[in-house]
């Protein structure tokens, strides 16, 4: 283990340029430590964004070495490269200043694609009984995890071909709500997600599947709304 | 981001697949012209087919031909991994098993095809 690191960190905004730090190299340090390192110590000025340093908010997402990653869950030693990190903001979204992008794209596109969920009932109404076995909640139990951290979305080439692509996560959160029973809005989502930048979009390179730090399928969850639209269109409801 | 990091980046199986599907698709769209001129000489122009068998009976042209059916090969492993992967909703290790014996299998049967005939 070197002792020092070279950090190259994104600075500016779309024009920017690569500023390099030396940082120094500890044990079990993450890569969000060593962003923070450079902010408490040697330029307050650098801009980035986390919030709970335990892999729950989605927030510290940025590109490591060429690849996105969660930064608060990721050690140094399984990413660095002789000495050096290379750190950027997500790709695929505007850069507002160094290693913060401005994530209203990513978030818009799961209001797109109908990411809320909206209720059958009301509250004055019992709960309903979902069984926890029941395969449909067993396959909104392997989607339902996401963080909202933008990885996947960043990962996605098909994202940077069409900027309109609503992406993998708001495709797979709407999969989720697809599923549920309880949603009553099944018909305008199907047509939110099936259009010329929906499910059909997704050319199946799934970087998203193999970036997400959830280690979800997004690609699964696509290709589920893939299904259900080839579905609805033989019937003649889509 | 450098250029060698950008490559590395997409340097993952399934990407791969997605590579391998678009340009054996590009190739099969430029060979298959070529390949219903030859038809039509057969039908109109015999002696000038023979020529063309000639020509075509060369080592380099032999060795582009088994290209080409490599590529028929791997687009249609790669077409029927696509068609798994979105239709039998099969997930991870268990999908890419199936994908890759279906396209070794289809590659394995093709290539024999081409050796006997
Ligand atoms: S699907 Fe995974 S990578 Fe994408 S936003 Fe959710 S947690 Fe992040
Ligand atoms: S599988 Fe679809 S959503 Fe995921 S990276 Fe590929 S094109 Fe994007
Ligand atoms: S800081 Fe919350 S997920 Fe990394």
């Amino acid at each position: 283990m070197s002792q020092t690191l070279q950090v190259d960190v994104w600075r500016g905004g779309a024009d920017g340029h690569y500023q390099t730090f030396e940082v120094p190299h500890r044990e079990h340090q993450t890569v969000l430590d060593v962003v923070t390192y450079i902010q408490r110590e040697l330029d307050p000025s650098l801009s980035y964004r986390y919030a709970c340093r335990v892999g729950m908010c989605g927030s510290c997402a940025m590109s490591v070495n060429g690849k996105a990653r969660w930064t608060c869950r990721t050690h140094v030693k399984r990413v660095v490269e002789h000495g050096r990190l290379r750190l950027a903001p997500l790709d695929n979204l505007p850069r507002i200043k160094d290693l913060a992008t401005d994530m209203a794209p990513f978030f818009d596109k799961i209001g797109q694609a109908r990411g809320t969920f909206v209720p059958t009932r009301t509250r004055h109404d019992p709960f309903a009984a979902i069984a926890p076995d029941s395969p449909a909640r067993a396959s909104i139990d392997e989607a339902i995890e996401c963080i909202g951290c933008g990885v996947c979305y960043a990962s996605c080439d098909t994202v940077a071909w069409n900027p309109d692509y609503l992406g993998p996560a708001a495709l797979n959160r709407a999969w989720t709500l697809m599923q549920d029973s309880r949603d009553a809005a099944h018909a305008e989502r199907l047509l939110a997600v099936a259009g010329d930048a929906g499910c059909h979009a997704c050319h199946t390179h799934m970087s998203c599947t193999e970036r997400c730090p959830k280690q979800l399928s997004p690609t699964a969850s696509i290709a589920g709304l893939k299904r259900l639209a080839l579905g609805a269109a033989l019937k003649g409801e889509l | 981001m450098s250029g060698l990091q950008k490559w590395r980046a997409r340097g993952h199986v399934a990407y791969l697949a997605f590579v391998v599907h678009r340009v054996s698709g590009v190739l099969l769209a430029l060979f298959i012209p070529l390949h219903l001129w030859t038809l039509g000489k057969a039908l109109n122009r015999p002696q000038a087919l023979d020529s063309f068998l000639v020509w075509s009976d060369q080592p380099l042209v032999k060795f582009a031909e088994t290209g080409l059916v490599l590529m028929l090969a791997l687009h249609l492993g790669c077409g029927l991994r696509l068609l798994m992967l979105e239709l039998l909703a099969w997930r991870q290790w268990q999908q890419t098993l199936a994908a890759l014996a279906a396209a070794g299998g289809v590659a394995a049967a093709l290539l024999f095809a081409l050796r006997l005939a």
